[in-house]
């Protein structure tokens, strides 16, 4: 660039190699581990790999046996079950919070915090919390009955048919407030000339909220899509340290089917095409959303 | 009238919204709460009684057990050996990646070249690849490597994986730093090293607290890595930590469980308390690019 002004001798020649030089390892390391990995993974999806990668091609068959498995049907039904909940309850939550704080809350400094600290603690404790809490032998349930409510039931975690929902109330418990901070930066930036202009003109808050300042979010509410998505395809831990999987399968998530089925029962070509099946549903999310981040400030 | 009419329901729904509120932080701090409050209780407290009850006789005895003595896997050594793990794992994982994104961002916005937003998307996307999709090729590459098994292993997985987001914040915020800086530095005759050493790094001490606090909490709050690749001596403690809680030997004790639930938890309580304002800019920066 500037170089070209000088002389081009051997010193700036050199010299205008540097920032290549600087950027390569990252980007060799990226392109190894992260994509040559996804093409060794989606290769070994086509093969007979058991306990070991073997390289003998059998085509589609994996992918035919995993859509044929009702474990992996269990898996991906309470995906779906889970992510649309969790999804939907975190964004509720999330949004409700923002717009009450944004009410000129006395100690918001105290609840903003409050609401945001789960954040900061890894599925395994988040996990360790929720499954003793959710315990009706020793948490809630057996609580309210010491209280005297000796109807009350709460057994959700130990129900085939209930536990998929504690998973739910413990990763909405961990991540609604983040989805709140995203939205109170929102309507911070939000331009307070308009909203007075809009209030003289004799706009209630309930329509205030409805017509100007909810369409101006839309940006966070994309942005708050798109991490929970991906967040729920990518939940692993907290199933883990909550449920195990179970009470049976009743928790079990690609994320947990794809682990045990390719390092516990040594089908490592059935954990690949599902490792792949994960990645495909994730980046149908991300990257029309990253395209479009890319080519806007390029604009 | 109306006026008194609509500051009264004003009233009516300012309390609403407090109590909401004030519901929410309770929701929030009720599992770790209580689960602090029962680490100080003896088990029989637990077992027998309300859990909601501040302890009857208050002990440390199941912290000490949690650190030192617990059984975790096959030996009574307690979380203490593998704390010490997650920090010689954490450590220098989050030194390189933040160095590496620092000197990726500060190319990829100052000495722009071809196809560089090509690059800059691909690592992106890296961050938010589900794990699993590279679990084989790495345990296959960390044995090929000598690392299976090993902290350093463990160091490399982080590292490669994190440089992503760490790539990210630089960029976005070298990309705001005045490039008429660093063209000057250039007509003086400053080369690569020199500006960014001189110029641009004195004024990154925000966006390295940032970078340097999302590290730790992802890192040390990592799950699938360290059970996935690690062995029982270079097991990070969200590993030991599950191990201890899961185990199926014995009688299920709870308050030592707690204990080592909040000792796994801590070092990132901690950062959050002194750097909320950092590691809340860097979700942010995750979330909403620009």
């Amino acid at each position: 660039m500037n170089a070209a002004r000088h002389r081009p001798d051997r010193l700036t020649r050199l010299q205008s190699l540097v920032p290549g030089l600087m950027l390569a390892p990252s980007a060799a390391l990226v392109l190894l581990f992260v994509y040559g990995f996804i093409l060794f993974t989606i290769y070994l999806s086509f093969t007979d790999s058991r306990i070991l990668p073997s390289y003998d091609w059998i085509g589609l068959e994996n992918y035919s046996k995993l859509f044929r498995l009702s474990h992996w049907t269990t898996a991906v039904v309470n995906l779906g079950v889970f992510a649309a909940l969790y999804m939907a309850f975190s964004t509720a939550i999330g949004l409700m919070l923002a717009i009450f704080l944004d009410q000129k809350i006395r100690g918001e400094g105290v609840l903003r915090p409050i609401y945001l600290y789960p954040m900061a603690l890894s599925f395994i404790v988040t996990g360790t919390a929720w499954k003793w809490f959710l315990d009706p032998g020793i948490g809630l349930e057996h609580t309210m009955h010491l209280w005297g409510w000796e109807s009350f039931r709460f057994g959700w975690i130990k129900d085939r048919d209930f536990a998929i929902y504690t998973v739910v109330i413990a990763a909405v418990w961990q991540t609604s407030g983040f989805v709140m901070a995203m939205f109170l930066a929102g309507l911070r930036g939000i331009d307070g000339e308009i909203l007075k202009a809009a209030q003289m003109d004799g706009a209630n808050s309930w329509n205030l909220y409805r017509r100007i300042i909810l369409p101006q979010l839309r940006p966070a509410f994309l942005s708050a899509f798109v991490i929970l998505a991906h967040l729920a395809v990518k939940s692993y831990d907290l199933v883990i340290a909550l449920t195990g999987g179970g009470p049976g399968r009743a928790t079990e998530l690609p994320a947990t089917f794809m682990y045990s089925y390719t390092f516990s029962r040594n089908q490592m070509g059935i954990g690949a095409a599902s490792a792949v099946i994960m990645l495909m549903t994730i980046a149908a999310i991300m990257v029309p959303y990253l395209y479009a981040e890319l080519r806007e400030k390029k604009a | 009238m109306t006026v008194e009419g609509a500051s009264r329901t004003g009233h009516a729904a300012r309390a609403l919204i407090y109590l909401v509120l004030l519901l929410f932080a309770l929701f929030y701090l009720l599992p770790f709460g209580i689960m602090v409050i029962n680490s100080l209780k003896p088990l029989s407290e637990i077992t027998g009684g309300n859990m909601m009850a501040l302890p009857r006789t208050w002990t440390l005895e199941p912290w000490r057990a949690a650190w030192s003595t617990a059984q975790i896997g096959v030996s009574p050594t307690g979380l203490a050996p593998y704390f010490w793990n997650s920090i010689k794992m954490a450590v220098p994982a989050v030194a390189l990646s933040t160095i590496f994104g620092a000197v990726n961002g500060y190319v990829l916005t100052k000495w722009r070249f071809r196809g560089d937003t090509l690059i800059f998307g691909l690592m992106l996307f890296s961050c938010f690849i589900p794990f699993q999709i590279v679990l084989i090729p790495m345990a296959r590459s960390l044995g090929i490597l000598g690392l299976a098994g090993t902290t350093p292993g463990l160091v490399l997985v982080h590292f490669v994986y994190g440089i992503g987001f760490t790539t990210l914040y630089f960029r976005n915020y070298y990309a705001a730093f005045p490039t008429e800086l660093v063209r000057a530095a250039m007509i003086d005759g400053a080369g690569f090293f020199r500006i960014f050493w001189r110029i641009l790094l004195p004024s990154s001490g925000p966006i390295i607290a940032v970078s340097v606090i999302w590290q730790i909490t992802n890192i040390w709050n990592d799950f699938l890595f360290g059970t996935s690749f690690a062995d029982f001596d270079s097991q990070p403690v969200t590993v030991a930590l599950n191990n201890l809680v899961n185990s199926s030997t014995g009688v299920k004790e709870y308050n030592v469980h707690f204990a080592g639930a909040i000792y796994a938890a801590l070092p990132t309580l901690l950062v959050y308390v002194v750097a909320g304002r950092y590691f809340v800019r860097g979700l942010m920066s995750g979330s909403v690019k620009g």
